[in-house]
């Protein structure tokens, strides 16, 4: 009966858009509680060393200063490690603001200050001094890329490398045609573009009303209860409106901690809104060094991979992201060795950021594929073609679904890659270079534990409720999709009431798995709704229904019929009547069919095809065209799909060009903080972009079919950016970003 | 701290405040008038979320004092739509889906607004280039030409 898709599947626009169209939507920093105060934090100017003290004399002395607060005064919190850790932690010390004199990162936050307006906190935490006993930090990755170490206890089974298969280093050695080269990533920032806040309302008898900018409300709420011994019935964190994330807003962060602990301490609400500086001092795409070396026949098939691996993490967690194991299951080949560590370096803790860790190694990954072609003098398309595999190696699984053939057919097809000349600096426009590379992307297609609560009134309203986040991925508008299609109800019948701790249990936004996890509650809890309403429809006297089973009712028009033949059924408000009833209610919950996982491994694909433009004198690249082919199961909604697709494409693209985070490693402090100095792509870089979803059946995955795109988006990306580069000018840059000083540098091979 | 009167116009109603030499003028609409469709986004004047139209110009309301809108006309997202009726250009951004986590969109639609009141047939690159002081971390910038675009031709003809 789900497969009708009238709502379902059409680009339907986002319900929650007239609200952000008129700026009536209200985010974290956007709420307002009588006599608030406002909290203002002060960041450590030195990456590694101690605070010897800490003068705040000028700082009490401003106007409307309340209470400032730094190790030495803290209110007491939790002393064991596992009340601080969040859901996502990851193995290692929770990082615990004000704890004690360590600085163990750049902009550290090392005091806070609490006053009656946010100017008088800000202008008091420039007046607060403090004297370090500074010392040397680390904190460049290619220098001590010999100090890294394998993490002694895995974030995540799944992240471990997989167990070497055939003989790499002798398949490598023995084979007619290879490459092997280094690729450098610097760190990344996320930046989405609402500030990092969280607005606490005290109540009466310790009750907190938190508004907090998260991927997930319960995490914060359960993060909050955690450190500071609270009664979680009684604390609760909203989140309605989330302004970008990207994996940033995925663990609690230091205001989260502040806020609530001036609230408690000083009886009053609290408002705290980092600056975007602050910002660049949470989580962050850690920087890393990767080997990639690969082998392959006369006839381009692949022979031996060996991917090496190494990332940032800090000194007091293990961050850990799947870096390496693509490049064992994205092609056939018998004989690999993947390898994946760590080194620890004076920064703040990475964190996911967009497709963690499939950003990063397909990056790597793509390029050598890229190099390959060129040394065996093969298309590369032809190259990932020939080399298609249609199970994962690395686990010895079948794969749900993989629609990657459709992806470079229809990709290359919209692109006219046919046209595409295969030397190097062989196409022009004028006196532009013309480039075009491609890349495939890879990222796991996740369903997590996740619940929902779906209500239909005799009236026809319905009413969806999980306690999910829409951090602008359009969660609110499919949730309300898949709850009409099963009622058969217009969009605007629904109700969708999410961002909220009290709400059915739900995971944190993150890795894709939104929309198949809660999509797959609501679809879920719906069919119980309906189900109960059979019930009650059978209960009637001389019910139409009385013979039917739920596999062959559904609902039409506001009534429950037989879905073989319409005419036979009853009024929705009929039924409700007679059961005495004005609503009917179910729950659900779903998680990941663990039978199916034991013998399917289900990701989503791409293909991304690039056309750069480059005036060679003076090294600007303009990405001219992108088509972007994705094949991830079930499309809910094109509209909301495609802007996932196109979001990722154009964060690929900063990735490939614009975005480092630069760090002065003398000092150990980032010296581009803030959004001049930082570049993210703007209007004018962009030009045109094309997305294909090709057709993909797949009912293991998720039980509504779909993969997710929250990710798939942007792996591939900078790949095929560089790769396109090469086939413009003949210069292979490994190290990322590709900016204009790299490509004038560069000797072009011959 | 003795206040500073000042005496605006905004959205089209008088509006009278007092505010701190210090305040800019993003804070002073936000926090003590409560228009919060302004957005904070770096508070220095690197986004564009604080996309303002004061007088006749553009500009990021983070780079300009609360004292210095004395006896100018101030224009926020607030004062788009008329009653129900959205503006052209929320409209359009809506069809367009160009719009996701909501942030960067009201500095989109000022912007937009007065490139359009300058330019009211806009070329696919002048618009981009207009717009290329508002960052958007969501969209991809795509559906933002096509919904500015598309809105042009509609006032156009209206």
């Amino acid at each position: 009966m789900l497969d009708r898709s009238k709502i379902v599947g059409s680009p339907v626009s986002r319900i929650d858009g007239p609200l952000k169209v008129t700026g009536a939507a209200k985010y974290a920093a956007e709420h307002f509680e009588p006599g608030m105060l406002f909290g203002h934090v002060a960041l450590a100017t030195i990456a590694a060393g101690r605070i010897l003290a800490i003068d705040t004399r000028a700082a009490e002395r401003l106007q409307g200063v309340v209470k400032i607060y730094t190790h030495e005064n803290r209110p007491k919190a939790a002393y064991r490690d596992s009340k601080w850790k969040d859901a996502v932690a990851l193995p290692g010390h929770p990082f615990r603001p004000l704890e004690n004199d360590r600085v163990l990162f750049d902009g550290q936050p090392v005091a806070f200050v609490v006053a009656e307006t946010p100017e008088a906190a800000r202008d008091a935490a420039g007046l607060i001094h403090v004297h370090y006993a500074a010392e040397t930090p680390n904190t460049h990755i290619v220098a001590e890329q010999h100090n890294s170490y394998e993490p002694p206890v895995a974030r995540m089974k799944q992240f471990l490398p997989p167990p070497p298969r055939g003989d790499a280093e002798a398949a490598f050695a023995a084979a007619p045609h290879k490459v092997s080269a280094d690729y450098v990533l610097p760190g990344e920032h996320h930046n989405p573009m609402e500030l990092f806040a969280a607005t606490v309302r005290f109540e009466d008898e310790g009750r907190l009303t938190i508004q907090d900018k998260t991927q997930g409300s319960q995490n914060s709420r359960d993060y909050v209860c955690g450190v500071f011994g609270l009664d979680p019935d009684k604390v609760i964190v909203k989140n309605d409106f989330v302004g970008g994330a990207f994996g940033q807003a995925l663990r609690p962060k230091h205001h989260l901690f502040l806020a609530v602990m001036a609230s408690l301490d000083l009886s009053r609400s609290m408002k705290v809104e980092m600056t975007r500086r602050e910002m660049f001092y949470l989580s962050w795409r850690p920087s890393c060094v990767q080997t990639v070396s690969l082998a392959a026949d006369d006839e381009g098939y692949l022979q031996a991979v060996l991917h090496h691996a190494v990332h940032t993490t800090s000194r007091h967690e293990d961050y850990q992201e799947n870096v390496a194991n693509w490049s064992g299951l994205a092609y056939k080949c018998d004989n690999v060795k993947i390898s994946y560590e760590l080194v620890k370096l004076d920064l703040a803790t990475p964190g996911d950021m967009r497709a963690p860790g499939a950003a990063s190694g397909v990056a790597a990954l793509e390029t050598a594929m890229d190099e390959l072609a060129c040394e065996v003098g093969i298309d590369p398309l032809e190259l990932r073609v020939r080399n298609f595999v249609h199970r994962d190696q690395n686990q010895d699984k079948a794969i749900t679904s993989k629609a990657l053939h459709a992806c470079y057919r229809e990709g290359a097809e919209r692109f006219g890659w046919v046209a595409r000349s295969p030397t190097p600096r062989s196409m022009r426009d004028g006196n532009d270079l013309v480039g075009w590379g491609m890349a495939g992307g890879i990222w796991e297609a996740m369903m997590s534990k996740g619940e929902a609560k779906v209500r239909l009134s005799a009236d026809g309203h319905v009413t969806v409720s999980a306690a999910a986040s829409d951090i602008g991925t359009g969660t609110y508008t499919i949730l309300g999709q898949l709850a009409a299609e099963v009622f058969d109800c217009p969009i605007d019948a629904v109700t969708v009431d999410i961002g909220r701790s009290n709400l059915p249990k739900t995971g944190v936004e993150g890795g894709s798995w939104t929309a198949a996890t809660t999509g797959s509650a609501v679809q879920a809890a719906a069919k119980a709704v309906v189900k109960t309403l059979l019930g009650h429809a059978q209960s009637m006297e001389n019910s139409p229904l009385a013979e039917a089973s739920e596999e062959q009712v559904e609902i039409s028009e506001g009534r429950l019929v037989l879905e073989a033949n319409h005419q036979v059924g009853t009024a929705i408000a009929d039924i409700m009547a007679a059961a005495g009833l004005d609503a009917v209610e179910e729950q659900a919950k779903v998680g990941p069919d663990i039978l199916s996982m034991r013998r399917y491994a289900a990701y989503s694909h791409s293909a991304v095809f690039v056309e750069v433009k480059i005036d060679e004198e003076l090294g600007v690249v303009r990405v001219t065209r992108v088509v972007s082919a994705v094949a991830a199961g079930r499309i809910l909604n094109a509209k909301t799909a495609r802007s996932q697709i196109l979001g990722g494409v154009v964060m690929g693209i900063g990735m490939a060009l614009h975005e480092e985070g630069l760090i002065d490693h003398r000092t150990g402090r980032i010296m581009n903080h803030n959004l001049a100095e930082y570049h993210v792509p703007a209007h004018a870089d962009i030009h045109d972009i094309d997305v294909i979803f090709v057709e993909e059946q797949d009912q293991r995955a998720s039980p509504i079919g779909v993969k997710g795109l929250g990710e798939i988006g942007i792996v591939g990306v900078a790949a095929a950016v560089s790769n396109a580069i090469f086939h413009a000018t003949g210069k292979r840059i490994r190290n990322l970003p590709i900016t204009i000083d790299k490509i004038l540098e560069s000797e072009a091979v011959q | 701290m003795a206040g500073i009167a000042v005496s605006t116009t905004i959205n089209g109603d008088q509006a009278e405040f007092l505010c701190h030499p210090d305040e800019t003028l993003l804070e002073v609409l936000r926090e003590r008038l409560g228009l919060m469709g302004v957005k904070e986004g770096c508070g220095t004047g690197d986004c564009g979320a604080c996309s303002i139209i004061l007088d006749d110009r553009l500009v990021c309301s983070c780079l300009v004092l609360g004292a210095e809108a004395e006896g100018r006309r101030i224009a926020t997202v607030e004062g788009m739509a008329q009653g129900d009726k959205l503006h052209p250009l929320q409209q359009k951004f809506l069809e367009h889906a160009a719009l996701q986590c909501g942030i960067c969109t009201p500095g989109f639609l000022i912007a937009a607004k007065d490139l359009l009141a300058k330019n009211p047939d806009p070329t696919e690159e002048e618009i981009r280039f207009g717009l290329a002081g508002n960052l958007c971390r969501c969209t991809g910038y795509d559906k933002i030409v096509r919904a500015v675009q598309d809105a042009a031709s509609v006032m156009r003809g209206a």
